[in-house]
């Protein structure tokens, strides 16, 4: 399943990089690109555990770039 | 700019003056380091907050905590002034990234601002405003002039003309009259229009191309994905070298710290490859805007990167170079007036569907009376017999004619030669032929111009009338009496026989091409207002249909390129350069915060430049 997620207050742009880097590395996810350009998170998962991996990647998020919010 | 913009600006500004006293004032020891401690409070506190934060989670080389240590490390070293210029500076770039950032998503948010605000729905005879999405298939809408059209239809009663320059980059207004598709997010300008809706708002044009653009910077090209890795090896080595720096040479040359620790604080402040990992996407942004403002929709940075590598453009012919519509060509006629032998035919087809019939009876400016017509019988693969007027009319091949007695000659003309023959004698002969774009032959010699080694037609068409148009636009490679399937096929063979760093672009009109499209490094389909299956089956999209927009594109491309390839090479030049220097001890951290933030300025205007496409197609 893919999915788009607006992100909130991405104010650097290597900052995103490490997100994406970051959330590429969750289990379970296929693909994740963050455009900092677009503030937006687009992410391939398994169908399944879609949830719980959202649950990973906010996590991930918040230790890289605590000041960034996924809108979920 | 935003609130949060201006807090920054204020607290610069506020810094800039508490900086300038602290300069001015001949203070020393203690009373020194306060007066400078106050400016460097007031612009710094949060990167120190954030920096001691960041630590707490484990992250090491975060561009805060670096910044923090290398002035705080200035501070010890009792170079207040460095020290408070540094974080001046890196925060003035901070903000002017932000604006910049900010500024350009805007304007590309401003080119594709096709969105519709409302709807005027017809509801139990009044007009009420609800938004587009409320809107079911089959409603009735009002258009009126000056407004943008919400959602995909046809229109039911009235005539206007349209602005279609939001979506095509065209600025010639296009004319619809009742029951022709309408196409949101065009503006009608001149005639109140009554539409049936054909579509819910998620599936129509508007929607389509918006979600295109917004979802463009997901696929992101090879240069970015390099510049991030990049990035991700970048500061940990910068970081390394300036402890290497600071340690080693004391302990080796028993020389004396704080010299060397000064060297390893200018590493410190350089280590950020912001520049960088700004400037890039950004250039790639830009293009990818710029182009959508010319009707040119890219659908990912690598299919942007991938066009301006493109050296094999390879295309279809039928919709792609020529209209796709039979059309009258030339009337030859032997003894009657060409009306006459136009409307002859046209007559003796009135009760034929064939393509041919249909397109002789568009080209009579007369309407026609079917009532002349007696007796129409077609004679299977070789024409029509029937009596008009009371006379006795063939039209129809050659073997047709030979049947009817009449002596017919051949045309010079390439297309399909529709004869004559009127009471046993030859009347003349028609040709119908599909007609070259008016650009085609421009966008061969453009796409030429622009470095296209190799240029390919593929059609299904005869042989003659193949090699008729490829050499009429000057195409050296023509392939023809193809079918998609063997297009396919064909295409295969041209990718296996190309050079390793060479692409090739298939160009089609998403009908019947989709394979071929997808196949391709990069299927570009044209006149794709309002044909979804173009949208989705390709990687960019020409909204109008003409091939000419294919050179501009390649020209976009090639100089988002450009701009890329600036932009790494002057900030890593600038970045290893000023390491160098400051290793030796040439460079202090005045100049180090120039290849910091100076650099990522620089970079930020130059991506920038890429947003701008000239009107003017050569």
């Amino acid at each position: 399943m893919r999915k788009v997620y607006k992100l909130q207050d991405l104010d650097c742009a290597n900052c995103a990089a490490k997100m994406e880097d970051a959330i590429r590395r969750i289990d379970g996810v296929q693909e994740a690109s963050v455009s900092f350009m677009t503030q937006k998170l687009t992410i391939t998962a398994d169908d399944a555990r879609f949830d719980e991996i959202m649950k990973d990647v906010v996590r991930a998020c918040r230790r890289v770039e605590p000041d960034c919010l996924i809108q979920l | 700019m935003s609130r949060k913009q201006k807090k920054m600006l204020a607290r610069i500004l506020v810094a800039v003056v508490l900086f300038g006293a602290a300069v001015c004032i001949p203070a020393q020891g203690l009373v020194r380091f306060v007066l400078f401690l106050i400016p460097y409070g007031v612009i710094g506190w949060d990167v120190l907050w954030k920096a001691l934060r960041n630590l707490m989670r484990g992250q090491m080389f975060d561009e805060n905590f670096l910044m923090a240590l290398a002035t705080v490390g200035a501070l010890c070293i009792g170079d207040y002034p460095e020290s408070v210029f540094v974080m001046l500076f890196y925060q003035v770039g901070e903000l002017f990234q932000s604006y910049a950032v900010g500024r350009s998503r805007q304007s590309i948010a401003a080119l594709m601002d096709i969105r519709p605000d409302y709807a005027n729905v017809e509801r139990s005879g009044a007009l009420e405003q609800v938004d587009p999405e409320e809107v079911a298939v089959g409603d009735v809408i009002v258009v009126k002039p000056g407004e943008r059209i919400p959602l995909d239809g046809e229109i039911l009663e009235g005539a206007t003309t349209m602005n279609t320059s939001a979506l095509t980059g065209e600025s010639l207004p296009r004319e619809a009259a009742a029951g022709e598709h309408v196409i949101s997010g065009c503006v009608n300008l001149t005639g109140l229009i009554r539409v049936r809706v054909t579509k819910p708002y998620g599936e129509s044009t508007v929607a389509k191309i918006l979600d295109l653009v917004e979802n463009s910077s997901a696929k992101k090209a090879k240069t970015e994905n390099f510049i991030t890795k990049f990035a991700r090896y970048y500061t940990p080595t910068v970081v390394i070298g300036a402890v290497l720096l600071a340690a080693l040479p004391p302990l080796a040359l028993g020389q004396s710290f704080t010299l060397w620790l000064e060297r390893a604080l200018t590493f410190l402040v350089i280590s950020c490859p912001c520049a960088l990992v700004i400037s890039v996407p950004l250039s790639f942004f830009g293009g990818i805007g710029g182009a959508s403002k010319r009707g040119i929709l890219v659908k990912g940075s690598n299919y942007l990167e991938a066009l301006a590598q493109t050296n094999l453009v390879v295309f279809d012919k039928t919709g792609t170079l020529t209209r796709g519509s039979f059309e009258v060509t030339a009337i030859h006629p032997d003894k009657v007036p060409e009306e006459t032998l136009l409307e002859l035919a046209a007559l003796a087809e009135s009760y034929s569907d064939h393509p041919i019939a249909q397109s002789l009876r568009a080209a009579c400016p007369k309407p026609l009376d079917a009532s002349r017509v007696q007796q129409a019988e077609e004679v299977a693969g070789h024409g029509i017999r029937a009596l008009v007027d009371g006379r006795s009319v063939c039209v129809g091949n050659g073997k047709l004619m030979d049947a009817a007695g009449a002596k017919w000659h051949e045309c010079h003309r390439v297309g399909t030669v529709i004869h004559v023959g009127v009471d046993g004698g030859y009347a003349g002969h028609i040709v119908i032929s599909d007609e070259v774009k008016p650009d085609a032959a421009e966008a061969i010699r453009l796409l030429k111009k622009e470095g296209v080694r190799r240029i390919v037609m593929l059609t299904g068409d005869r042989k003659e009338v193949g090699e008729a148009v490829a050499s009429q636009l000057g195409i050296d490679e023509v392939y023809t009496q193809l079918l998609p399937a063997d297009k396919v096929e064909k295409v295969e063979a041209l990718l296996r026989d190309k050079r390793p760093n060479e692409k090739l672009a298939f160009v089609g009109d998403g009908i019947n091409d989709a394979p071929v499209l997808s196949r391709a490094d990069l299927g570009i389909a044209m006149g794709a207002l309002g044909s979804d299956a173009a949208i989705e089956a390709a990687d960019i999209v020409l909204m109008d249909d003409k091939p000419s927009k294919i050179a501009e594109a390649m020209r976009i491309s090639q100089k988002t390129l450009r701009i890329v390839k600036q932009n790494i090479i002057f900030a890593l030049g600038i970045k290893a350069i000023v390491l160098l220097l400051g290793a030796l001890g040439v460079a202090t951290m005045w100049e180090a915060v120039f290849a910091d933030v100076g650099v990522s300025v620089i970079a930020i205007l130059n991506a920038m430049r890429a947003l701008r496409v000239k009107e003017d197609a050569q």
